[in-house]
């Protein structure tokens, strides 16, 4: 390779976030609570369905081939209720996305999560961003190796928890627990536990947001999403620019003191213009011909440089530079800025979130538009809308679907089969499903025809018992004495009806009957 | 072919092949990637010589570790024997009428005779067990020999007119060599509209001839495997050209001895199976 050419690659840059306490840093930690809470605690659950059933409340059953949640129970057949699930996941996140942003990213993604509790670990032990630096850049000793194999040993910790909870969700918990500490489990499990502990440790504590840049398609595909009026995380450049410290900025405090006393006085024009903070209209708006703008000198900005915003990063960019790609909207540097804006007796807000379509009002010094008239528009509503009728269908499907279920399939090796006295006999294969916790006997009956008259394989009579939580395949004959009509015709339609005995519950499936015609 | 020489903006060789001014770089093969290459190819070899691997005459070199995929089979067949002996156990001593539909070793019974069945006689009696002409439909509740499970699983163990001493036999003489063909016209005549039978020369040439086996209505007689006449059911065909055919020179459909061939579990098996498909009695 010539010396010309920069490499394809570059080096991580470490990111050393330092601590912030807000609004959303406060926000953020309740929703870090309630989202690995809801992990970690889910499988302990415990829910009573009954002797025949598992008695875990969130079990997905791969091998049994049930999905039980809560008072749901989902069999494979049912499997467009996750289709729904994934697609309400998916409008879910284009409304959140076009409202909000990437405050899927910011607050509840699992890598944000783990991150945040990953880098809260490192705080603990290893202290904050400056001493993590100082550590980072020392030699290694025995204090460091102590603080490393701590910070690790812990990580370690977490990221097993984390891969063991994901395996209870696939067993039942409690027995599954014991399993794995008595090394009698399956080796799956302790195969699945260890993939999940080295994703989660080297995801959480090593790469971290270098996986939202470079593994994940969300930033990209989000940045798609969003327009004008979607509220994120935006720097108020028209309010805090120039930006200056110290000498700097006293000197241009006092340039601009002292010309605006001067212009009190009525000497000299008013030079500087006011900073346009939101809702501040000048009193009185100047009357500029085009071009004159540039000749108002411009007073320091309200932003100090004190690189609080960049040193809270947990992407280590720079918000201030505008909209990026690596940007989570995590809004920590929000809490940073408004934590200085404070101190220094300016108006909060400076970093914010804030719609872009609100900039030239704001350059203006206008009130930017309610939330409200952001969030809601018609691209929202229209999402919205697509969403609740997607979650509306699914509820009323689940509550409308039959506790007892059949599929009939016609054996068509052969299509017929003709008796000694000329009666036309059909075969179904029939799968009755019986979705309760215990064994109950199902009537079928065939209807469609009066000639129809059913049989039931390896049975005198046309009740079936069908197991708990089974599926039982009967065979079903029909069959019609010559001369009535499906008999000497092609195709007949015939309706099995089934029906629980203990409550009364029927379902039924239309099928066809071939007649002799059908050869 | 040009010097080989130092190309001073790479550092590296040229190869010395020079086409009009154009020289080629030599860029060996890294060190990592070429002893991969090496390694992989004694690798082969030594894969050859421990598993058959070389074609030879007739057949293949065995390989030194004596791997082969039959014996793996064969370790699986006897493993899954071994799983089910119980099962195959309870069905060899079983009273066959008294397997409980829906029970363990019916479940068990019916599912290997339908292998059984798709391997053995669905050449003959179709792969959904429906027949062919000369080949009886299993499905339907017309029987020649009895629809009993033991009536079937004799058939299925002795077969039909073979050579074993056991067989179910019977024979129909070819009545061309004895009737006149307007009398077997009649006789056509007459087995076409049984049970009652069309009359006249044809009834009593069926008295005459036929009734001792297929029985006065000619309801037929299992004994004989003599078909009921008077039914739906025709194994050859009921049209008067097939009927002509069988009177003139009779039917002899024979069916193997499957006891001298499959095990005492298969027959057991496959008799519980086509019991099974509705029209056991």
């Amino acid at each position: 390779m010539s010396d010309s050419s920069t490499p394809l690659y570059s080096a991580r840059e470490p990111v050393f976030p330092r601590r912030v306490s807000g609004r959303f840093r406060t926000l953020k930690w309740w929703i870090m609570g309630i989202t690995l809470g809801i992990y970690y605690l889910t499988p302990w659950l415990r829910w009573d369905r009954g002797p025949n059933l598992p008695d875990q409340a969130v079990l997905i059953d791969l091998a049994g081939r049930r999905f039980y949640f809560l008072w749901i129970e989902i069999w494979p057949h049912e499997f467009y209720f996750v289709a729904g699930l994934l697609i309400m996941a998916g409008l879910g996140l284009f409304l959140f996305t076009s409202a909000l942003g990437r405050v899927w990213c910011g607050y509840t993604c699992p890598q944000t999560v783990w991150t945040d509790l990953f880098i809260l670990v490192e705080r603990w032990i290893e202290g904050d961003r400056n001493a993590r630096i100082r550590l980072h850049n020392a030699k290694w000793d025995a204090h460091k190796a102590r603080l490393r194999v701590t910070k690790y040993a812990v990580w370690l910790l977490i990221a097993m928890a984390t891969g063991g909870a994901w395996v209870f969700y696939f067993a039942d918990a409690p027995t599954l627990a014991w399993q794995l500490l008595t090394f009698s489990a399956h080796p799956v499990a302790y195969m699945t536990i260890a993939v999940l502990t080295a994703t989660t440790f080297i995801f959480g504590g090593l790469m971290r947001e270098q996986v939202c840049i470079y593994m994940c398609p969300w930033p990209r595909i989000q940045g798609a999403m969003m327009d004008p009026d979607t509220l994120t995380v935006g720097y108020r450049a028209w309010r805090g620019e120039p930006r200056a410290k110290g000498k700097r900025r006293r000197d241009m405090e006092q340039a601009e003191r002292i010309a605006t006393e001067e212009a009190a006085r009525g000497r000299g024009a008013p030079a500087y213009r006011s900073t346009p903070y939101p809702g501040a209209l000048r009193e009185a708006p100047l009357e500029l011909a085009a071009g004159e703008d540039v000749t108002l000198n411009t007073g320091p900005g309200d932003c100090i440089d004190c690189m609080a915003c960049v040193n809270v990063c947990p992407m280590g960019i720079d918000i201030r530079k505008g909209q990026q790609m690596e940007c989570i909207t995590c809004a920590l540097c929000i809490d940073a800025c408004d934590e200085v804006m404070e101190k220094i007796g300016k108006p909060r807000g400076l970093i914010d979130y804030l719609a872009l379509s609100d900039e030239a009002l704001e350059r203006a010094g206008g009130k930017p538009k309610p939330i409200w008239k952001h969030v809601l528009r018609p691209r929202t509503l229209f999402y919205t809308a697509l969403w609740s009728l997607i979650g509306f269908a699914m509820v009323y499907a689940l509550f409308i679907r039959p506790e007892i279920d059949l599929t009939v399939a016609p054996v068509r090796n052969p299509t017929f089969v003709m008796l000694s006295d000329g009666s036309i006999r059909n075969t179904y294969d029939v799968r009755l499903r019986n979705k309760h916790g215990e064994e109950r006997p199902f009537r079928l009956t065939a209807h469609g025809d009066p000639a129809y008259r059913i049989s039931l394989e390896g049975s005198v009579f046309e009740t079936v018992t069908v197991p708990a939580n089974e599926t039982r395949l009967q065979r079903v004959y029909v069959t019609v004495p010559p001369g009535a009509d499906p008999a000497s015709s092609d195709v007949s339609e015939i309706r099995f009806w089934v029906e629980d005995l203990t409550n009364g519950e029927r379902a039924f499936k239309d099928s066809t009957f071939n007649g002799q015609e059908a050869q | 072919m040009s010097e080989k020489r130092l190309d001073e903006e790479t550092g590296q060789y040229t190869t010395g092949h020079s086409y009009d001014g154009i020289e080629e770089l030599n860029t060996p093969l890294p060190r990592w990637w070429l002893w991969t290459f090496y390694a992989t190819i004694i690798w082969g070899l030594a894969y050859t010589i421990a598993y058959p691997a070389w074609p030879m005459v007739s057949g293949a070199t065995a390989g030194v570790l004596g791997w082969s995929t039959r014996a793996n089979v064969a370790e699986d067949i006897v493993e899954h024997e071994a799983q089910n002996a119980a099962l195959v156990q309870e069905l060899v001593g079983a009273e066959l009428a008294s397997v409980e539909p829906g029970s363990d070793l019916h479940r068990y019974a019916t599912a290997r005779g339908g292998a059984v069945f798709r391997a053995q006689c669905s050449q003959c009696h179709g792969s959904g067990a429906a027949g062919a002409m000369g080949y009886p439909n299993l499905l339907d509740n017309d029987w020649l020999w009895g629809g009993t499970i033991d009536d079937i699983a004799y058939t299925v163990a002795h077969g039909i007119r073979n050579e074993t001493s056991d067989a179910r036999y019977s024979e129909m003489p070819a009545f061309g060599e004895v009737l006149s063909s307007g009398e077997i016209a009649a006789l056509v005549a007459h087995v076409q509209a049984l049970p009652q039978g069309a009359g006249g020369e044809g009834e009593t040439l069926f008295l005459d001839n036929c009734a001792a086996c297929h029985g006065e209505q000619g309801e037929g007689m299992r004994d004989l495997g003599a078909p009921n006449l008077g039914d739906a059911i025709w194994l050859y065909g009921g049209d008067d050209a097939t009927l002509t055919e069988t009177i003139a020179n009779a039917r002899f459909g024979v069916m193997p001895a499957w006891g001298q061939r499959l095990s005492e579990a298969d027959v057991r098996a496959v008799s519980l199976y086509v019991h099974s498909l509705g029209g056991g009695e």
